[in-house]
């Protein structure tokens, strides 16, 4: 199986998220050895996923955790009739 | 077979329903973030997205009897959070037509990626910067609704297909079609900044080209 470079693009996120079947992959690997273009778009996006789970891409505000269990300690003592 | 974590988890609801009701505290604490994150990449507010993760929440303390433990807890709470954060979202847009996301019907737009000349691969480092999650959390808030809804459950907060499948009440077939364009639209919005983040060649042309 030979792959154009827009049919690897197509496959992009199957790569990464490892769900080619082997076949695909196969051909998927053999064009990216080859392609500056293909493994540039690969690696781009890959980036992309790392900086997205990087757990400080997305931050809670100051005393949100406080003002969370602060709130929920009200409507439970609420509903339990005060107590 | 069952993590011990899980199993602590299942035994927490239980007390919590049978009346330890406080013990609603320390169910809910490894999930602050987790919902607090995907309201938050939703509706683009912080205020909103800690008001909504509250009302989340509490909606899950009075609903607890009606988790059957079929799915997992946290699902379940995506779920909610989810819920609550489109509510949010449909409020805002009531007062702003938020135009990106008109006409965002499935086989329109254009998902192929950045075609990058030039490329070089970019240290870890370059990827710590600030200003490059700045860009991140504001490429993501422009990514429509459908695809962003998820891109997060998928890519920033790791549920996998099946549950993300189930968070959205959509199929696993859309879920990859759905998360394979957001990440073609993500990578063609933040080439650019990926780019400036690569050591420089420091030729004419590409500061030109930048």
């Amino acid at each position: 199986m030979n792959l154009e470079c827009k049919h690897v693009w197509e496959q992009i996120s199957g790569y990464l998220d490892k769900q080619l079947d082997p076949e695909m992959l196969a051909a998927v690997e053999r064009h990216l050895e080859t392609c500056e273009v293909c493994s540039a778009i690969l690696d781009s996006t890959r980036n992309i996923l790392v900086l997205t789970a990087d757990e400080r891409t997305y931050e809670l505000p100051v005393g949100y955790s406080k003002r969370l269990h602060e709130r929920l300690t009200v409507v439970i003592s609420g509903e339990n009739g005060g107590g | 077979m069952k993590t011990a974590a899980a199993t602590n988890e299942a035994a927490l609801i239980a007390r919590v329903l049978a009346g330890e009701d406080g013990l609603f505290h320390e169910l809910i604490r490894p999930y602050e973030k987790l919902v607090y994150v995907t309201i938050f990449a939703i509706v683009k507010n912080e205020t909103e997205a800690e008001d909504g993760a509250q009302e989340t929440m509490i909606s899950a303390y009075r609903n607890l009897k009606s988790f059957r433990g079929e799915a997992k807890f946290s699902t379940w709470l995506v779920t909610i959070a989810m819920n609550e954060a489109r509510k949010r979202l449909r409020k805002a847009k009531a007062a702003a037509e938020d135009s990106l996301d008109e006409g965002s019907e499935e086989g329109e737009g254009d998902y192929t990626p950045a075609v990058l000349t030039d490329w070089r691969e970019i240290p870890l480092e370059a990827l710590e910067r600030k200003e490059l999650k700045k860009k991140l959390r504001e490429a993501v808030g422009k990514l429509p609704e459908k695809y962003r809804e998820v891109f997060v459950l998928r890519d920033i907060e790791e549920l996998n297909q099946e549950e993300t499948a189930a968070a959205l009440g959509i199929t696993v077939t859309l879920v990859k079609v759905r998360l394979h364009r957001a990440r073609m639209m993500l990578q063609k919005m933040l080439v650019p900044y990926l780019k400036s983040a690569a050591p420089s060649r420091g030729g004419f042309f590409r500061r030109w080209f930048q």
